[in-house]
Parts: C-alpha cells; sequence; structure tokens
C-alpha cells in the first residue's frame, strides 16, 4: 500500500514538473514580454534593463528553477494586462467555478444515474428510447450551442431567467458565494445545466451498460432464485455493483468538468477561472496563463490520485493483482 | 461649493421624487476596462470609461471640437510656450480641492515610469504652477496641436496618490500591486462606487461636480459581456439597457425588435500597406526587385480592389469608403479630396502591365482576424479582387497577439492596419503612417516605409506652424502628394456600432469614448 501511494506520488510530482516546464516555456516563447511591457518604442539599453529586472538574463536552468519555486509556494507575479497579482486573480475566480462545477456534476449525477437505471430496467419502453434519444443529443451536441440555445428560450424568449453573470454574490471571507440567494440560484440554473449535459448523458450511458452486464451476472440469478423481491435486486446488489466504475470516471470527469468550464463561462459571462484563462490567451497575458496551466494540472493529479486511492480501497481485487488491471 | 450642496441634493429629491428610485444605466461592453488608473493603458475603452471619473484640462464637446474642462481657459503666450487657467472650486470626490499642484503632479505621472500615455506628453518640456489658479505649459518646439493632446490626459489629486503609494502607474515588473489600479478619485462627474474585474464596475452620480450634467443617471453598471451572442441576447432579454459594439450580423434583428441601433463612422481608417523599402520583396516570387517600389503596381492593386462591395457584403453597409488617410471628424480633413480611384479591373491590368508584369506575381499578405470589423473576411475579398488582374495573394489571417509583433518587426510584404489619429488631428496620422520611419519615432506605423522627402518637409512644418490656414493648406499638399504616389490603399471608415432599447437617449461621439452625463433614461 505504501509502496503504491509513493510511486503515484512520485508520478503526480513529474507530472507537475512537466507541466511546469510548458508553463515556463509560455514565458519564453510565446510574445516576448520585454516588448508587452515596454512596447515598441523602448530603447536597447531599457530592454537590456528590464531584461535584468525580470531575471531574464540568467541562465535558463535558474530561470526554470525561480519559477519552479515562485509557483510551488503560489507566485505567478502580476497579470500583463490588469497589473495585479495573479495569484489574487485566481483566488477571486476560483470559487465561481467550484460552485459551477460542482452544482454541475451534482446534477449530472442525480439524473443521470437514475436515468440510467430506468432505461436498463425498462428496455424498449417509449420512455427509455426516448431518454437514449436525448442523451445522444446530448452527447453530440457542442456546449456553447446548448448554451446559446438555452439563453435563447429562457432568457430571451421566456424571460424567465438571467442570461449572464453570477448575480448576487455574498462574500465569506475570501470565499464567495452565489447559492445564498435566490438571484444567485437564478443565475447558476443555465449555466450549470449546460455544463452538466454532456456528464449527464455520459453518466446515464454508463450506468445502464454497467447495470445490462451486471444484470446478466449469476449472483442477480442467485438473488432473483432465492425469492428477493424486484427493489432488493435492482438497488441492493445490481446498482451497487454499477457505482465502482461510475464512481471513477465521475471522480476524472469533474476534471474535465472545469477543463470544460471554459466555454460555459464564456457564453454565459461566468466570471470564473475559465473566463479569465481565455481573457488571457487572447491578451498574451502569459503569468495568469502559466498559473492557470499550472492549477489545472495539478487538480487533475490532485483527483487522479484520489481516486486511484479510493480505487484501491474500494476494489479487493486490485490489492490482489494489481497488475492485472480488472477494470 | 459646499454651502451649494444642501441646495443640490434637494434638487436631486425633487427630480427623482415622481421615478420614487434612482436612474440605473447597465451598460454591456465587449471588454473590460482593464484598470481604474487613467495612465496605465492608452487604449480607448480605458480611456473612454476613466474619463467619467477623471477629467483632463481640455476636453472633446458633443461636436468632437475642444471643450474646457479643468481648464476654463488657454492662451499662448509664446510659440512654446501655454498658460491654461484652471477652474476654481472643484474638488476631487474625497473632498480635496483640485490645485495647479494636481496638473504639475499629474503630467509627471503620465511622463513618468510605468506609464502608458508618454506619447501624449513627449513634446512637453515642463508644466509650471502659476500661482494656485494656472499653469504653464512648455513644450519641446512650436506645437500648436498642445490642446488636442490634453484631451487624453486626465488628472489625478497629488494627495491622494501619495496617500495610497500611487505615485506611479502599477510597475508590472515589481510584482506589487497598486491601489490606483482597483480605486479611483477623480473630478469628474462619476464616481467609482464598486469594482469587481471581468464582473461589474459601478459608477454613482457626483453630486458635488462642478458642471451640469444633460442626462439623468445616478448609478451605471458597467459589466464585460465578451459573447457576442450572450450580449444580444442581454439586451434583447432587457437585462441591459445599452450594449456595444453590435456584431454586424445582429444589426436587422435587434432593430426588428424594436430596439435602438446607432451607428457612425469611427475615427478610425483602414487601409493596406506595402512594403517599398525592401529592395527585394520578401514574400514573394519575383527575384531581385521588388514590384511595390513602382507606383503603377500601387495604383493597379487599389484600382482592382472593389470597395463597394467590401462595404456592401462584408461590412453589411456598416463601413464608409474614403479615398483619404484620416475621417470627416478628424481636423485637415479635405472633403473635396475625399474621392477613391475608380475601381476598374481593366485599367488596374494595363497598369500592371506597363510596369512589366502582364501576368501579374505572388504576394503574401499580413492581416489580423480579431482586431478590426471583420478584418479576415475584408482581405479575403481583397486577395479575390486581386487574383482577377492575375496577382496571387497569399492571405495569413492571425491573431492580434502574433500579427501585431511581426508588422511592427516589418516583416511584411503587404498588410492591413487602422489608423485612429488620437488627437483627432491629421498631423498624427501624417507622422505616424506617412512620414518616412525615423530613429526619432517619425513613421513608427508606416511599416511599408513609403518615403516620399517632399511630404517629410511638410509633416515638420505642420507640426510647428501656428497659422490655421496655412497649415491646413499644408495638409492638403501632403495628402495630394500622399494620394498620388499612392502610398498605402485606403479602404474605409468602419461604423460604431451600439445598441439600446429604447429608453436611451445618448450621444455617440467618432472616437467611440461613451460619456454618461450625456445619457438620459427615460421612464418606462
Amino acid at each position: 500500500m505504501l509502496a503504491f501511494v509513493l510511486r503515484r506520488l512520485v508520478q503526480a510530482v513529474l507530472v507537475m514538473l512537466t507541466v511546469a516546464f510548458i508553463a515556463f516555456m509560455l514565458f519564453q516563447y510565446v510574445g516576448d514580454p520585454v516588448t508587452n511591457i515596454l512596447g515598441q518604442d523602448a530603447t536597447p539599453q531599457q530592454r537590456q534593463q528590464l531584461r535584468a529586472d525580470l531575471g531574464l538574463d540568467s541562465p535558463f536552468p535558474v530561470q526554470f528553477a525561480r519559477f519552479v519555486g515562485n509557483a510551488a509556494r503560489g507566485e505567478f507575479g502580476l497579470s500583463l494586462r490588469q497589473g495585479r497579482k495573479v495569484s489574487s486573480l485566481i483566488a477571486e475566480r476560483l470559487p465561481a467555478t467550484l460552485e459551477l462545477t460542482m452544482l454541475a456534476a451534482l446534477i449530472a449525477l442525480a439524473v443521470g444515474i437514475p436515468m440510467g437505471v430506468y432505461s436498463a430496467l425498462r428496455r424498449g419502453t417509449f420512455v427509455s428510447q426516448a431518454m437514449m434519444t436525448i442523451s445522444l443529443i446530448g452527447v453530440s451536441l457542442p456546449t456553447f450551442l446548448i448554451g446559446i440555445l438555452l439563453i435563447l428560450v429562457f432568457a430571451v424568449t421566456l424571460k424567465w431567467l438571467p442570461s449572464f453573470g453570477r448575480g448576487e454574490v455574498v462574500a465569506f471571507g475570501p470565499w464567495t458565494t452565489g447559492i445564498t440567494s435566490v438571484d444567485g440560484w437564478r443565475h447558476l440554473v443555465l449555466p450549470a445545466i449546460t455544463l452538466a449535459i454532456f456528464q449527464l448523458t455520459l453518466i446515464m450511458r454508463l450506468v445502464r451498460s454497467e447495470m445490462l452486464e451486471v444484470l446478466r451476472a449469476d449472483y442477480i440469478k442467485f438473488a432473483r432464485a432465492r425469492g428477493l423481491p424486484d427493489r432488493a435486486v435492482y438497488f441492493h446488489h445490481a446498482l451497487k455493483n454499477t457505482l465502482v466504475p461510475v464512481m471513477t470516471i465521475t471522480g476524472l470527469q469533474i476534471g474535465g468538468l472545469i477543463a470544460f468550464a471554459i466555454i460555459t463561462e464564456t457564453v454565459f459571462q461566468w466570471p470564473g477561472m475559465g473566463l479569465l484563462f481565455i481573457q488571457a490567451v487572447q491578451f498574451a497575458d502569459i503569468p495568469v496563463m502559466a498559473a492557470y496551466l499550472c492549477l489545472i494540472a495539478l487538480i487533475f493529479v490532485i483527483i487522479n490520485l484520489v481516486v486511484d486511492l479510493l480505487y484501491f480501497a474500494v476494489d479487493p481485487r486490485l490489492r490482489v493483482e494489481r497488475t492485472a488491471g480488472a477494470h | 461649493m459646499k454651502r451649494f450642496a444642501p441646495w443640490l441634493i434637494a434638487t436631486s429629491l425633487a427630480l427623482l421624487a415622481p421615478l420614487a428610485q434612482s436612474v440605473t444605466l447597465r451598460v454591456a461592453d465587449q471588454g473590460d476596462v482593464q484598470s481604474m488608473d487613467p495612465h496605465s493603458l492608452n487604449e480607448s475603452l480605458q480611456l473612454s470609461f476613466t474619463g467619467n471619473v477623471y477629467e483632463p484640462l481640455v476636453e472633446r464637446g458633443k461636436d468632437m471640437g475642444l471643450a474646457p474642462a479643468l481648464a476654463t481657459k488657454w492662451t499662448q503666450t509664446s510659440p512654446t510656450v501655454w498658460r491654461f487657467d484652471l477652474r476654481q472650486g472643484v474638488k476631487f470626490h474625497d473632498g480635496t480641492p483640485f490645485t495647479a499642484d494636481d496638473v504639475v503632479f499629474t503630467f509627471k505621472r503620465a511622463a513618468g515610469e510605468g506609464s502608458d500615455m508618454k506619447g501624449y506628453t513627449s513634446a512637453i518640456k515642463e508644466v509650471r504652477k502659476v500661482g494656485d489658479g494656472a499653469v504653464e505649459i512648455e513644450t519641446n518646439s512650436p506645437y500648436p496641436i498642445l490642446p488636442d493632446t490634453l484631451t487624453r490626459v486626465q488628472i489625478m489629486s497629488k494627495k491622494w496618490c501619495q496617500e495610497n503609494k500611487a505615485e506611479l502607474p502599477v510597475d508590472r515588473r515589481k510584482g506589487i500591486e497598486n491601489t490606483a489600479s482597483f480605486k479611483a478619485n477623480g473630478t469628474g462627474p462619476f464616481r467609482l462606487k464598486e469594482r469587481q474585474p471581468s464582473v461589474r464596475t459601478v459608477l454613482a452620480k457626483n453630486f458635488n461636480w462642478w458642471g451640469k450634467a444633460d442626462g439623468n443617471l445616478d448609478e451605471v453598471v458597467f459589466t464585460p459581456i465578451g459573447n457576442d451572442a450572450t450580449r444580444v441576447a442581454a439586451l434583447l432579454s432587457g437585462e441591459v439597457d445599452l450594449m456595444e459594439p453590435v456584431p454586424l450580423q445582429d444589426v436587422e434583428r435587434l432593430k426588428s425588435a424594436g430596439l435602438t441601433v446607432l451607428q457612425g463612422p469611427e475615427l478610425r481608417t483602414i487601409f493596406l500597406g506595402m512594403d517599398q523599402k525592401r529592395d527585394e520583396l520578401q514574400f514573394s516570387n519575383i527575384k531581385g526587385k521588388n514590384p511595390f517600389k513602382d507606383v503603377r503596381v500601387r495604383r493597379a492593386f487599389y484600382q482592382a480592389i472593389d470597395e463597394e462591395t467590401i462595404k456592401s457584403r462584408v461590412m453589411r453597409g456598416a463601413a464608409l469608403p474614403t479615398g483619404l488617410m484620416v475621417g470627416a471628424a478628424v481636423r485637415g480633413f479635405q472633403p473635396d479630396m475625399n474621392k477613391r480611384l475608380p475601381y476598374d479591373v481593366e485599367a488596374a491590368k494595363k497598369l500592371l502591365a506597363d510596369a512589366g508584369y502582364p501576368n501579374g506575381f505572388e504576394v503574401g499578405m499580413n492581416c489580423p482576424n480579431d482586431r478590426y470589423v471583420n478584418d479576415a473576411a475584408i482581405c479575403q475579398a481583397i486577395a479575390a479582387n486581386l487574383a482577377r488582374i492575375g496577382v496571387k495573394v497569399n492571405l495569413m489571417s492571425e491573431t492580434k497577439v502574433s500579427y501585431f509583433p511581426k508588422i511592427l518587426r516589418r516583416d511584411t510584404s503587404f498588410y492591413l492596419l487602422g489608423w485612429t489619429p488620437s488627437t483627432v488631428d491629421s498631423h498624427d496620422t501624417l507622422s505616424a503612417i506617412m512620414a518616412t520611419p525615423t530613429e526619432k519615432g517619425q513613421g513608427q506605423f508606416n511599416l511599408g516605409a513609403y518615403s516620399n522627402p517632399k511630404l517629410d518637409e511638410l509633416v515638420l512644418k505642420i507640426q510647428s506652424e501656428t497659422d490655421q490656414k496655412k497649415r491646413n493648406d499644408m495638409i492638403r499638399e501632403a495628402f495630394k502628394i500622399h494620394q498620388d504616389d499612392v502610398g498605402h490603399i485606403p479602404l474605409h471608415q468602419q461604423a460604431l456600432a451600439w445598441a439600446t432599447n429604447k429608453n436611451v437617449q445618448l450621444i455617440q461621439l467618432p472616437s467611440n469614448d461613451m460619456y454618461f452625463k450625456w445619457i438620459t433614461l427615460k421612464s418606462k
């Protein structure tokens, strides 16, 4: 167990170093920060001075080591565009993204699992056929289109819900949230649904196919033979066994949700990290881009690590034959 | 001033009474204001927004003419010295009186480290205090357009900047934040009430403002909405009252939904430039010579471009084709000279053949795809036009972030650019775009290095000529030279497009500045 955790940790550090290296290369090759800061009309002396001030004249490994050291402390310098600390910009945006992502994940689970179970149990009925068709649309429609369609229907035509922004937020220390007010919830609904739809359909299809497979298993037949009621067979035995892979996938998809949030945040002008990143790309605001890249990598690495550990804890077979890769 | 305050409040309360609530205008814009610091970024949205909070000495009126702001009167006392009488009784939002010290301080700040406004202060040698009520500004050489330049320099409070350690604009190198980036203390008609970068910025009416607002706004909520479709939806659903820019394809839709779309020519002129410096064109199949050095080739390109179709198809009518490099609102504009060379494919072919390229040639073209209205589509249309005279254009459209560094290095043979003379005077365009590039900054954006010594001479004279009649004649002559040489190929002025609901009345300036003091929101 300890060896397994250690090996995972070493891998995680390697991944982070690689991402940090890529982020660092951004500074070197995407636009020249000296030109960005000083403009075109600066003299060579001014350029040289700035190079020295920014530490750009030190040898490459020294610069990289300095970058990693600062990054480890969460320091990425000032945004070239806004002139504010990148760390505080990200800290401001993180709650918005997490709130949206968590709600989307909840919707995806709370709706996706029952739909998957239903369509597996009542195969061939009209309702489950309809669910399958809808899920196909959900998987294939791009997020931005779903967002725009929802805005068109619920904001422009029906005028029930707002089309952009986060609405009223309440601050608890550095954390801001919209879930304590009606206005905040009204603003959350459309972007959360937009973000959830892809995951929802994915989970639904996954649960359905797992469920179908499990229902064919011997222990289900034995359970029936023992005369257990359907309810106990389906929800106690079958569903429980279905959820192992669902948990794994969901964990990994949360990372994906945060990454997908870029598009949803752009469409709904949701003031999260994705929007910050897109704006940074448009202006070649490299410190912000680098910080975002490192943070997203960190989130993925942490989630992966937790999922690996959970998997290890949940599935007894792994402990015996981890190299076989049962799933 | 203080004794008037209760009276002002009483009046405004009386005015507000029938509405029973304050008048709030909700504005959505494509981008956010990057900073509240009026000297940190020389960008039109930035200066337009902070222009509601901070004020310059001299401002632009509704007709783009010069109008007194913090200076009530200005006179030129010698060819290089100007005297500005300051408005008395003005207070900053924190209550500190506005004095000559603030003006001296501001110009030092705007010319100093970290400031992006140095372009507006470079002609200034010194700013001197003449008692509390006036300042003298001395320029390095005679500089008749000084008041025009000053419209972009917004005055800050010396005391406030010192107390908040904001004596200089933020220095991105040192990694230390600067209070002036997110707080503000100006003299303008609105004060900053709330600032949440890229979420919302709220301005509230300054009841102690020295002037009289034409509009009736008590509060302005400014929200950036980057996505075009969402911004349109926000206006359609009534969540915002005013938004800009309107995507061209949505203009008709908004009009049919009963909203108002205001379109007017912008100050910016879109044009094409050609490398006339290198002896061999960099990105072409012609070796050993540069076809663009031949005026016949430049003229052929000009006449091959069907600007009317670009206007009607690519720009959906939202463009004003132009034959001059400056627009109608700019001082020195010559209405009678604003004629394009006729669109004539046969003539263009003949010119090209006369120049020795009967079968045309290949040339690379650089174009931004996210800077000007439909920029990449304009370039595609031009490439198609030029194909008709046998010129094969290898078009390279890219994002402004990679486009500008490239063309500013002059790594281009043929490019599209837009230029707004920030002083609203022809000299700006003449000097930055048409003059021969020099070390001193002349021709800084003349990226194809078009050069005519006669024009250079005129540009220098225009800079210091104080007699308006003579100056205008020289501008005319310079434009004539440039037109005859086809130094650049002017295309059009793109239209500004703002959209509002029916309750909003406003003034749209060709500079795209949005002054909230001129906006009235009628009750529904």
